[in-house]
């Protein structure tokens, strides 16, 4: 089966806008706001977000880090592979600020589960919120749900969303494969 | 998705380059956790770890148990002095009695050489190694080369002379493997007494004059004086070692170039290094303590991993 077209390039802009702008709609001048793109996939996102509030909206210097959730994860020898870490790079403390994690695909919510403890060696933040391009409802193994969403998707167990980003050398597009495809 | 090619690391000689990058990147990432203001993470939380040390140590024990403990592992930690082996139990009867209690992974320093190895085939657990005799030292080795690669961008190309009692040192030929894996040129320095007798044969020149192997160094690891493995004179006194093969301020401004400095611990201040070395901004001693921390939490969590 071919792979299926979720989002094209301009539909990714046009959503892309549209959760900048609900994110300044919530913080306003971002004084006590910090991003937090989630490794890997998180990080893309995070930064295009950054980039838009910046130069269309002018709000600059919103501090925004990179948060890793390897050690934090739940299936530590529940998979045969030994789970490969990321950077993290958070230069700022995250006590009482407002912290928007961002992330690609919110599938089984473990991933923010484990970020939600990840976080808290940095401090004690005042209020979390999650941000995702893509929501794969029904499929969820834990309550956690976002606040940001760039589109719903109802997507089977077998099948795989994939977000391409320019800077992975593709077109930005999100994709719907079968699990052989991945 | 990359892992370790071994099941224990019992030494330098049984892992691979690929190994030694995956466990530095790993350990990039264990520096960064050490220094956040919670040090801790909780990937290890259903891992029990046995560290059972048959000779003395502080640093590297310390060490061990922070790196378990920063991970979340369960740690037992069990000295010879004060258990059974004094009552006449064997090693693999002293190590499965431990094992019973169900423990995954033991760490173990004993006085022989391959005593790591040997429990590695007779026992079912991972085993790290924390020094066997004048064999191996593994975890030392690969601190020492994370803490270049660290200073002085990588290891590759480098040259560094090992200075002091080979003959002896586990650490020296750890050191000799992991430095030659990663592309690093290796050069020995110390009195012919405690020179092994075919060292060559590793690839490594032997050079006689203090002076001369710094000249020639990037990094000089200047090792420990160990009386307690000097079983008969092999020099005349710590003052006449101090004064052919130990290195003082004065000898290391006039080299013609800024050297890194390293030692394994403990120092015998004034024996292999002075004070005002050890504590100069070329030395590198305490980085490689830090360091140390994160390298064993990457060789623990990669191992750990690899436990079914």
């Amino acid at each position: 089966m071919n792979p299926k077209v979720l989002l094209t390039s301009k539909e990714v802009d046009i959503i892309l806008h549209r959760l900048a702008c609900q994110l300044i709609e919530k913080h306003l001048d971002f004084s006590n706001t910090l991003l937090i793109g989630i490794q890997p996939r998180g990080k893309f996102l995070a930064e295009r977000i950054q980039q838009i509030i910046k130069t269309e909206y002018g709000i600059e210097d919103i501090p925004l880090g990179f948060l890793d959730i390897t050690f934090f994860r739940d299936d530590f020898r529940r998979s045969s592979k030994t789970l490969e870490a990321n950077k993290t790079q958070i230069d700022f403390l995250v006590e009482d600020k407002k912290v928007v994690f961002i992330d690609d695909v919110l599938y089984t919510g473990r991933s923010i589960r484990a970020a939600l403890t990840a976080i808290q060696s940095f401090g004690r933040p005042a209020e979390v919120e999650l941000l995702v391009l893509i929501d794969r409802r029904f499929s969820r193994h834990l309550p956690i749900q976002p606040d940001y969403r760039g589109r719903q998707v109802d997507a089977i167990n077998d099948e795989v969303v994939r977000v391409y980003w320019s800077e992975d050398g593709q077109d930005d597009s999100v994709y719907l494969l079968q699990q052989t495809e991945k | 998705m990359k892992e370790l090619s071994v099941n224990h690391l019992l030494g330098i000689k049984y892992i691979t380059k690929n190994d030694i990058d995956l466990i530095f990147e790993t350990a990039d990432h264990f520096k960064e956790v050490i220094n956040r203001p919670i040090k801790k993470v909780p990937s290890l939380r259903d891992i029990t770890i046995a560290n059972i040390f048959f000779e003395n140590s502080t640093r590297t024990k310390l060490s061990f148990e922070l790196a378990q403990k920063r991970l979340s592992a369960d740690v037992i930690s069990f000295s010879a002095a004060q258990s059974s082996v004094k009552k006449g139990e064997t090693l693999i009867d002293t190590v499965n009695n431990i094992l019973s209690m169900k423990v995954d992974m033991v760490v173990m320093r004993h006085s022989n050489p391959g005593a790591a190895y040997f429990l590695s085939k007779n026992v079912n657990a991972s085993i790290v190694n924390a020094g066997d005799g004048a064999h191996e030292h593994p975890t030392q080795a690969l601190l020492d080369s994370y803490s270049i690669r660290e200073k002085l961008g990588e290891v590759a190309g480098k040259k560094v002379v090992i200075v002091g009692d080979i003959l002896h040192s586990r650490v020296a030929l750890s050191n000799i493997f992991a430095l030659q894996m990663q592309g690093a040129e290796v050069r020995v320095c110390g009195p012919k007494t405690l020179m092994p007798k075919h060292i060559e044969s590793l690839g490594v020149k032997v050079e006689s004059n203090l002076r001369k192997a710094l000249e020639w160094c990037d990094v000089a690891n200047m090792l420990r004086v160990q009386n307690e493995r000097l079983d008969f004179s092999y020099f005349p006194s710590a003052r006449e070692y101090s004064q052919q093969f130990g290195l003082d301020k004065e000898l290391l401004d006039s080299l013609s170039k800024e050297i890194v400095v390293m030692h394994p611990g403990p120092i015998n201040r004034g024996v292999e290094i002075t004070s005002d070395v050890a504590d100069s901004k070329q030395s590198i001693i305490l980085d490689q303590v830090e360091n140390g921390v994160a390298v064993r939490m990457a060789v623990i969590y990669l191992l750990a991993s690899k436990i079914k």
